[in-house]
């Protein structure tokens, strides 16, 4: 049985890589004593799979994995047998039994939206939000995007699905996944840039609030691809 | 969320991050308000190594199980953020909760290799405290070391107010009763540690005094204060079964070096190798029953979820119920995909049967230790193991479907000729003749290697080489040199590998094994001059440490390349490890005419560690 397993990385959390975010999760679902399922051989690993990589610094309360399982409870026993033996700053909150051909989760990505929060009140803040509208106004964006080897141009515009501001902050969803990846990162420096501000990551918090899959041209959260059970 | 002591910027821009930020599943939090003794544990080397130690776990659950005290853990800041910290004036912080060392009452060190010394003079300075005792006062964290290397501590003495000798679960709580009657009352920093030397197992160095002869040998060694008690009996617990364990040990966010539930089956050794330490410190040989470990493994695999388990003892072939217990983890395996890794075992019938239930036969190589390429000279060292034995191992192996061998070698052994060290062309070259001879060639599946590598034997205090002298490091590269021709020479030398340990760090650790207390300036200068990590190539700088030498005029020679004469005072005779000189001498003795010493279980030899009333001594 597939199952998806939505969850909340937070606080000091944002510090604990990808993959070592992976292999928290192997651990806590042993502690769980959940059924998952290994493939066969002389070293068994679990067969599990992560969607979109959060980069460091951000913390997320839209985080997917897909795990399959030999037996399962319930989805609300399952998610009560992971969090209590959790580290306080991981919450799994969404627990769904996906159908037999169902996309795993990395190939399903198609957006995710962030909110972006200011540590300060301050004047370039303040410049920030005001030009937000006139940023998207714009029919291309390029930014220099850095490869391993090379440098190269890139129109960004097409990845912005939708940015606005929210109180104060900024709320932006982003095209996603496999086919086109937009960091928030890099449409914040390309803002500031716009704005005439300097661009200074550990001034802004940056959060996940949600991973989307994209079903009749709609964008839907990737728990919605699957039933609770 | 708990505040982390380092910034968002600083932690974005090191390497690893999670080294830092605590917060692991299974690390203990307390109320600060609550508890009266602060305690930090310190291992002093990178996050990856510390972690992986398993001393640490034990002492920190031990702590914490103490209503009065919040065990918390520290580790060397790697040299990333070691800079960045000393250009910021951040003070080193305990990882559970980021507050400052050196508001601690205790800092407990593990000293576990000679090599991490500097490190430790790096903790305490990023912690911002004294790094020497003297200097130290009422208020300023209690320094105390433990460990394999507090069997010789001296070279550390100016930077620790006390060492512990032994193993941990004895008396630490009489320590902490007696650090609170200090800390709420007027008790002096002098009398409270005038006390604490009278606690068994504990050595305060300030307490005593030290004279050299003119030839710089010690003439007088001994306590300065009638109560102080002239011989330090090491800590022994002989209840092995009965100790507290951690069954919950902290499981890390990142990768390290040891990433498995560890199973400690037995300490000691009843082997008796003439060169190892470990063998002798920790005798009597004491084992923990099988059907305590069969819950420990049980639970510290829940508890931390784990895939994967091994044991931690110095010769787990001679832990009596190994089987039952492979058993039953062999069980676990197939129902809930607990991985096993076995720590190196004898190589035989029942080893071989277990592994290859275990692991990808293609993928692994098998290990084997012979120390020495003659049986003369491993009857020098009282290595138990013959030629026949290694290929009587070996053949199964290779039968058994495996084609990769490893072999362990010292060089610089006491009596060791050049005939020897060409012994270890001629095993790897016989061991790979043992394959062509007996695999059918439908039967090999890819090339048979036989990988060498020597490292350079260091005396290590309280063996029986502990008189000694080591080879120079020229001349172990000479010799090196030497065996590696004598490998091209062979018929099989395609199949054959050789290696050897860099020496210019292996000399160092020679000195500091075996040094007194004037290498303290010479470490302290080494340190000053910017040296951490010296266990790390990459960060080992010969030059410095060749530097301080010359300038504290200590010649490397007397502490490495001298063979001491029996009657000298050696600057850790004040240490009663259980295990008599006398013995010690008979089997340097011994060794010198090739004669071997039954083990434990053969035969009593009578080393002395009886008196301790527990263990292998009193087995039916």
């Amino acid at each position: 049985m597939k199952l998806r397993i939505k969850y909340s990385k937070l606080g000091n959390l944002r510090f604990i890589g990808h993959l070592d975010v992976m292999r928290y999760f192997q651990k806590e679902i042993r502690r769980a004593g959940l059924k998952i399922s290994y493939t066969k051989g002389f070293s068994p690993h679990q067969i599990i799979s992560f969607a979109a990589p959060l980069a460091m610094g951000i913390t997320s309360d839209g985080e997917y994995f897909d795990g399959e399982f030999d037996e399962v409870t319930t989805s609300g026993q399952m998610i009560d047998a992971l969090n209590a033996v959790s580290v306080e700053d991981i919450r799994v909150t969404e627990c769904v039994m996906l159908p037999e051909h169902a996309k795993n989760s990395m190939s399903s990505v198609e957006a995710s939206d962030y909110r972006i929060t200011f540590s300060d009140d301050t004047e370039e803040t303040n410049l920030l939000l005001a030009s937000v509208s006139d940023f998207l106004q714009q029919d291309s964006i390029v930014i220099m995007k850095k490869t391993k080897k090379k440098e190269r141009e890139e129109n960004i515009r097409p990845g912005i699905i939708k940015m606005e501001v929210q109180d104060a902050s900024i709320y932006m969803l982003l095209a996603t996944g496999s086919s086109y990846n937009l960091k928030p990162e890099l449409v914040m420096e390309a803002l500031c840039r716009h704005a005439g501000v300097s661009y200074d990551f550990f001034s802004m918090h940056i959060h996940r609030l949600e991973t989307y899959l994209k079903e009749e041209g709609r964008l839907l959260p990737l728990y919605m691809a699957g039933t609770r059970f | 969320m708990r505040k982390l002591a380092l910034s968002d910027q600083i932690l974005m821009q090191i390497e690893k991050p999670a080294r830092y930020i605590g917060g692991e599943y299974n690390s203990v939090i307390k109320d600060k308000s609550k508890v009266d003794v602060r305690f930090c544990m310190c291992f002093p080397d990178v996050y990856e190594i510390g972690m992986s130690h398993l001393g640490i776990q034990i002492l920190y659950d031990m702590f914490n199980q103490r209503e009065d005290t919040w065990c918390e853990r520290v580790y060397s800041p790697w040299p990333d953020l070691d800079k960045i910290m000393r250009e910021k004036r951040i003070p080193l912080f305990a990882l559970e909760s980021q507050e400052p060392l050196k508001g601690f009452d205790f800092l407990g060190i593990t000293i576990q290799y000679e090599m991490c010394y500097t490190n430790i003079l790096q903790v305490l300075d990023l912690a911002q405290i004294p790094v020497r005792s003297r200097d130290r006062k009422k208020g300023d964290p209690i320094i105390i070391g433990g460990g394999p290397c507090t069997y010789n501590p001296e070279p550390l003495a100016d930077f620790f107010d006390i060492f512990y000798i032994g193993e941990g679960e004895t008396v630490y709580g009489d320590l902490i009763e007696l650090y609170k009657q200090y800390k709420h009352s007027d008790m002096t920093k002098r009398q409270f540690l005038i006390s604490a030397s009278q606690i068994p197992g504990l050595y305060v160095p300030e307490l005593y005094d030290v004279c050299y002869n003119e030839d710089g040998t010690i003439h007088d060694f001994g306590p300065k204060y009638m109560e102080v008690p002239e011989k330090i009996v090491k800590q022994v617990v002989m209840e092995l079964s009965d100790v507290c364990y951690p069954d919950k040990p902290v499981v890390p966010f990142i990768k390290v070096t040891q990433d498995r539930a560890v199973l400690e089956i037995m300490r000691g050794c009843i082997r008796g190798c003439r060169f190892c330490q470990a063998g002798m410190i920790y005798r009597p040989t004491r084992s923990k029953n099988v059907e305590i470990l069969q819950h420990y493994a049980e639970s510290m695999l829940t508890n931390t979820g784990q895939e994967e388990v091994t044991f931690s003892s110095l010769s787990s072939s001679d832990y009596t119920s190994l089987p039952e217990l492979t058993d039953c983890l062999l069980e676990k395996m197939e129902h809930q995909h607990v991985n096993i890794s076995l720590p190196s075992l004898r190589i035989d019938a029942f080893s071989l049967n277990v592994m290859q239930k275990i692991q990808d036969i293609k993928k692994s190589s098998l290990t084997f230790a012979p120390e020495a390429g003659t049986q003369r000279l491993r009857d020098v060292i009282n290595k138990g193991l013959t030629k026949e034995d290694i290929f009587q191992g070996a053949l199964e192996a290779f039968q058994g479907g495996w084609n990769k061998v490893k072999l362990y070698f010292m060089m610089g052994l006491p009596t060791e000729t050049y005939e020897d060290i060409a012994g270890i062309a001629d095993i790897s070259e016989e061991i790979s003749e043992l394959y062509f001879a007996n695999i059918p060639k439908e039967d090999r599946d890819g090339r048979v290697t036989v990988t060498a590598s020597a490292s350079y034997f260091v005396p290590k205090p309280f063996t029986p080489f502990q008189w000694a002298s080591m080879i120079t490091p020229e001349e172990f590269t000479k010799r090196a040199y030497y065996v590696k021709d004598r490998f091209r020479q062979k018929k099989n030398h395609k199949s054959l590998k050789f290696s050897y340990h860099e020496a210019d760090i292996t000399i160092l650790e020679g000195l500091l094994a075996r040094g007194d207390r004037r290498l303290c300036d010479v470490i302290y200068d080494v340190y000053q001059a910017g040296q951490i990590f010296d266990a790390w190539n990459e960060y080992f700088k010969k030059e410095i440490w060749e530097e301080a030498l010359k300038k504290h005029r200590i010649e490397i020679g007397f502490y490495t390349y001298r063979t001491r004469k029996t009657d000298e005072i050696l600057p850790w005779d004040f240490i009663d490890i259980g295990v008599s000189r006398e013995f010690l001498v008979k089997e340097w003795e011994r060794a010198q005419k090739g004669i071997v010493t039954p083990n434990c279980r053969q035969k009593c030899s009578g080393c002395g560690a009886a008196k301790f009333g527990g263990g292998v001594c009193f087995e039916a």
